[in-house]
């Protein structure tokens, strides 16, 4: 085995001459990509996750449920599916910063953040982030965790998908579960930053 | 395997880039290689395991520098060709021709509801890990555990970095299928899920880790033992 770093040229090459050995043997149809693609370019992305988020800040007893059984508490909302069948919601709190990374491959929590940013999936942030996480936060993602706060790390080696339930920003005591989901952000719930300000 | 994808706590990778605005697709060629997967799944190329080992099993240089999906073609390849589902030379041949003719149309295809009604329903469904097993857990929450040290050449999701050390159970989840039998060819053996939680120090030493932090990871029984006896001898 030899390294070879394909163009891009030659990767769309690669990829078009497997697609149409595969619709040879009717294993793959264009139609049938083009309607996965849709799935994660329009209906599956973290405007989900915000929707958990909004009616765990505004319903106490979802939030017990959301924290006791991630993945139960998500299909009370038709949230679920692949790459989230088990999933654990992290709460953060004046005390705890929870941030999320796989650093053995790409896990992420799809049903609820859709798929994940190339950063996410790229070595630097696998590498550093369970390492020098206050670091990276800070360096890269502009984003400071005071030593006062415990940061933990969920490194998703099994297929238990993690994601952070972020804290509720200050001011938006009259905000309904709509405008409270405009300030969940998809980097919340992974971690690498807070939900937007009201 | 202890390949160049075990990356937690390698350094010198330099910061983490973050483009402004990203498309979930950066060009069309990942469409495909996306959607590829599942199709190839559905077709027995490889379980989620295997799947993740043919990755493993790229030059650690490719793995490194190309694009994510790549990866993800790499082991479709990897696989197709262990199993006699795809011709190498044949996908050479073909590569070349669509090298030379980028525009070529692919060959028609059949419509295939079937198929169609599988992408939405494992979207939706998922494809779950988790099966029934008899197995009495051998550890609960609490319990301080130390991750074995070995290095096995095949498939593992024991990370370099967990292994020797010692943590404390915070999560009992259950059983599922065990990569270092499934991802290696084996069949699902199920055996219990723990999440163990380690300190900073722990993994990194005291001069090197940072204040006030730890690391969950989670683990199949067989990578731990009880620490407590260790412990009280030391």
């Amino acid at each position: 085995m030899t390294a070879t770093v394909r163009t891009q040229e030659e990767i769309a090459a690669r990829v078009k001459a497997l697609e149409a050995i595969l619709i040879e043997k009717g294993i793959m149809t264009t139609k049938a990509v083009d309607r996965l693609v849709e799935i994660y370019e329009n209906e599956v992305g973290p405007q989900l996750g915000a929707a958990v988020v909004a009616k765990a800040w505004t319903d106490p007893e979802f939030k017990e449920r959301l924290l006791a059984n991630g993945t139960e508490a998500c299909a009370e909302l038709g949230i679920g599916g692949l790459q989230g069948e088990d999933m654990v919601i992290v709460e953060n709190t004046d005390t705890v910063h929870n941030v999320i990374t796989c650093t053995l491959c790409s896990c992420y929590p799809w049903p609820a953040l859709g798929l994940p940013p190339n950063w996410y999936k790229d070595p630097a942030f696998r590498a550093r982030i369970v390492r020098e996480p206050r670091k990276v936060l800070r360096e890269d993602f502009g984003f400071d965790v005071p030593e006062s706060v415990e940061v933990r790390v969920w490194d998703s080696s099994s297929e238990m998908r993690y994601w952070v339930l972020p804290q509720r920003p200050a001011g938006t005591e009259g905000l309904d579960e709509k405008a409270l989901a405009a300030l969940v952000s998809r980097d919340s719930m992974i971690g690498v930053g807070p939900a937007k300000a009201a | 395997m202890n390949g160049v994808h075990d990356l937690g706590g390698t350094d010198g990778l330099g910061p983490v880039e973050i483009p402004e605005n990203e498309p979930v697709y950066r060009a069309e060629w990942e469409k495909a290689a996306f959607a590829m997967f599942s199709m190839t799944f559905r077709a027995g190329f490889f379980g989620i395991d295997s799947f993740r080992y043919g990755i493993e099993q790229m030059h650690p240089a490719t793995y490194l520098l190309s694009p994510y999906y790549e990866h993800w073609v790499h082991t479709v390849e990897h696989h197709g060709f262990a199993k006699g589902l795809l011709d190498e030379a044949e996908l050479d041949k073909r590569t070349q021709y669509y090298l030379d003719n980028p525009d070529a149309p692919l060959p028609e295809e059949k419509d295939d509801p079937d198929l169609l009604a599988f992408v939405d329903g494992v979207v939706k469904a998922g494809a779950p890990a988790g099966r029934p097993s008899d197995k009495v857990a051998q550890f609960s929450v609490g319990d301080r555990v130390t991750v074995a040290s070995d290095v096995p050449y095949g498939h593992t999701r024991k990370a370099g970095y967990i292994r020797g050390r010692t943590g404390v159970i915070e999560l009992a989840h259950g059983t599922f299928i065990y990569p270092d039998s499934a991802g290696n060819g084996g069949p699902d053996a199920p055996e219990h899920v723990y999440t163990v939680k380690f300190t900073n120090t722990e993994l990194w030493g005291a001069e090197a880790a940072e204040p006030n932090g730890v690391v969950h990871f989670d683990v199949w029984e067989p990578y731990i033992t009880l620490a407590a006896t260790t412990e009280k001898a030391a």
